[in-house]
């Protein structure tokens, strides 16, 4: 604010601080107001009668004395076993992540490292690849897996959302090894290592902060994939998001639509932890993308 | 590097992509142009006192045999591209033969699934991309002004929306404007009408499908000019200040040129993004009134009996849309790399 062309008359700073606080609130109510609403009951939740009754609870108050409920809760992990499709979940976030950035690394580097011009159709295609909805590689996966019964099972789906994440993966390691100077490895390959030895002694000691921002995009991506992992997985392996979904289509019916609303809220704690610790890495792996591409 | 080391180096990728993306594309190429067995029907002559009759029933071993030797099915070429829930070809012919009117023949194409899905597609892609571009500029101009301590927890907030997985983040903002929601009931008292619900009424449906997407992407958008904003020569907005320029040409002819690669790095990843929507439309329970491309193809898999060849040629179509949609950054890029070359 040192400048003078960027200082401000009040009134437009006023303008812009309200705007900013209109934002927050678009962007976080929702969230605030669903996870109140997790704790009353439906009638609470979706009151006809008057809007207030979800802030008050009155309905609540009256069937169970108090008014917060764990009953929504209850009903989904207790009842529903939610807790078997947050295993499945954390089980296929962690070695999707892990494998995608085992063989990203790898690529990445290479692609980094190489002046052939295969690298950039290899990057093109990567590109294009990442374009394609997944869900439209689905129909594709389908018989294959039925025919060799790899079809339902968590490993299956764990390599399909590596392969999937790779085109991704591969564009930001490649921009973040790039950004590491070629003369490092080039040294120590003067002073006799194989590539395979610069890159191990030399450029995983300082990759770290690029490797894990990837980490955090293939995390999101597995964690908050749901056309291919409900596709993929069988009723008795499925992840957070199709359990959610599932929800929706047997509890409209039943009247029971809070343990849907307990499963979202639940869901998303994860990712609000994840976003408060790496707040910095997720907005520098945007950009990052934005600059380099 | 050498050739082999880069091998040796690409290899697990290049395998992944292969086997899983490379593969499936041709398997879904091939799983179009096949469908599956009809089942074998065999005729039974059952003669009783009153004479006899002919009998037709399936054979299940038969047909279960066949099927089960050929699971791709019969090939059929490009007809299922061609039948009623594709392209539609005859339907759209007899359609604008009989019609006298364009609006008409529009109605009449409306009605076909296919175009259905595209008409949302393409509506939800170029309303929502350059809603999320504008509004992801005016929040980064605002943010920038206030004070660096509250910068953190508001960019914080800003991303929710974004990492939350859209299939959340729609039910999250249904509940809210379901007729009995606090939105929708604020709708209904601000309309006075109170039987006004978003799931009767197809436009409203799309509005809030529309909301949504823009509630979905504009953080995205937000962070890249937020960032962009971070790197603008001070010295060019003092020049322009000097010449005479208000705030408002100052944004115009300083901001937005400096932003420029960046917005059409956010309008391509927002076309690629949009192009694909499907998790609204399961979350907000929307299939009778808005459908997509992608929700065709989940639609066709999920059922009970899963209509694979269905379902690939609406993928075929699918990735040719996003293939047109991508064509002018490919020819950038080539022209880019030949210039460089």
């Amino acid at each position: 604010m040192a400048s003078k062309a960027q200082s401000m008359p009040r009134s437009l700073r006023i303008a812009s601080a309200a705007f900013v606080i209109i934002w927050l609130i678009v962007a976080a109510f929702p969230f605030i107001w669903t996870f109140w609403g997790s704790f009353k009951v439906e009638i609470d939740f979706f009151s006809i009668a008057d809007w207030t009754n979800a802030l008050t609870g009155e309905r609540t108050t009256e069937t169970y004395g108090s008014a917060f409920t764990g009953a929504g809760y209850n009903g989904a992990w207790v009842e529903e076993g939610f807790m078997s499709n947050v295993i499945n979940t954390f089980i296929v976030c962690f070695f999707v992540v892990c494998t995608s950035l085992t063989i990203g690394t790898l690529g990445g580097y290479a692609l980094s490292r190489s002046s052939h011009n295969y690298t950039f159709w290899l990057l093109i295609t990567a590109l294009i690849f990442r374009a394609m909805p997944p869900i439209t590689l689905v129909a594709g996966y389908m018989l294959p897996f039925f025919e060799w019964n790899l079809w339902g099972i968590l490993p299956t789906t764990i390599i399909v959302l590596v392969a999937i994440n790779q085109p991704f993966t591969l564009w930001m390691l490649h921009s973040f090894f790039k950004n590491i100077p070629q003369e490092l490895d080039e040294s120590a390959k003067v002073d006799g290592c194989t590539q395979f030895q610069a890159f191990r002694r030399v450029i995983i000691p300082v990759m770290w902060p690029g490797v894990i921002t990837t980490g955090l995009f293939s995390f999101l991506l597995a964690y908050n994939d749901f056309a291919v992992s409900s596709m993929l997985l069988s009723e008795s392996n499925r992840t957070m998001m199709p359990q959610v979904a599932a929800f929706l289509g047997t509890t409209y019916t039943e009247g029971n639509i809070m343990f849907a609303v307990a499963a979202v809220v639940s869901s998303t704690v994860p990712l609000f932890i994840l976003v408060m610790i790496f707040q910095r890495q997720i907005v520098s792996g945007l950009t990052a993308g934005a600059v380099k591409g | 590097m050498r050739h082999s080391t880069f091998f040796w180096f690409f290899l697990p990728t290049g395998l992944a992509m292969i086997l899983f993306i490379a593969m499936p594309i041709v398997s879904v190429v091939t799983q179009s142009l096949f469908t599956p067995h009809e089942a074998v029907l065999i005729s039974v002559e059952n003669c009783g006192p009153f004479g006899c009759t002919q009998e037709t029933t399936i054979d299940q071993d038969a047909t279960a045999a066949i099927r089960d030797a050929e699971p791709l099915g019969r090939f059929v070429g490009l007809q299922i591209y061609a039948d009623r829930g594709h392209i539609a070809v005859s339907e759209v012919t007899e359609a604008w033969q009989t019609t006298d009117s364009l609006g008409a023949f529009f109605n009449r194409l409306a009605n076909l699934p296919f175009y259905r899905a595209m008409a949302f597609t393409l509506v939800f892609v170029f309303v929502v991309t350059p809603m999320v571009i504008a509004s992801g500029l005016v929040i980064a101009l605002a943010v920038n002004t206030v004070t660096a301590r509250l910068k953190g927890i508001v960019i914080f907030f800003s991303l929710l929306p974004f990492v939350i997985n859209p299939l959340i983040g729609s039910l999250v903002l249904f509940w809210m404007i379901d007729s009995r929601g606090i939105l929708g009931n604020a709708i209904q008292w601000m309309a006075a009408d109170p039987t006004l619900s978003l799931k009767a009424s197809t436009g409203l449906m799309w509005i809030s499908l529309i909301i949504y997407g823009i509630w979905h992407a504009s953080p995205f958008a937000f962070v890249i000019f937020y960032a962009g904003l971070q790197t603008l020569p001070t010295d060019q907005l003092e020049a322009a200040q000097i010449d005479g320029a208000t705030r408002l040409q100052r944004v115009r002819y300083v901001i937005v040129p400096h932003l420029m690669p960046l917005m059409t790095f956010v309008a391509l990843m927002q076309l690629m993004d949009n192009f694909r929507i499907f998790e609204p439309i399961i979350g907000f329970s929307a299939e009778a009134h808005a459908r997509s491309l992608s929700w065709a193809i989940f639609n066709d898999l999920a059922g009970e009996t899963r209509q694979l060849s269905s379902a690939a040629a609406t993928s075929v179509i699918t990735i040719i849309g996003v293939a047109i949609l991508l064509s002018p950054v490919l020819v950038r890029t080539w022209r880019d790399f030949k210039g460089k070359a």
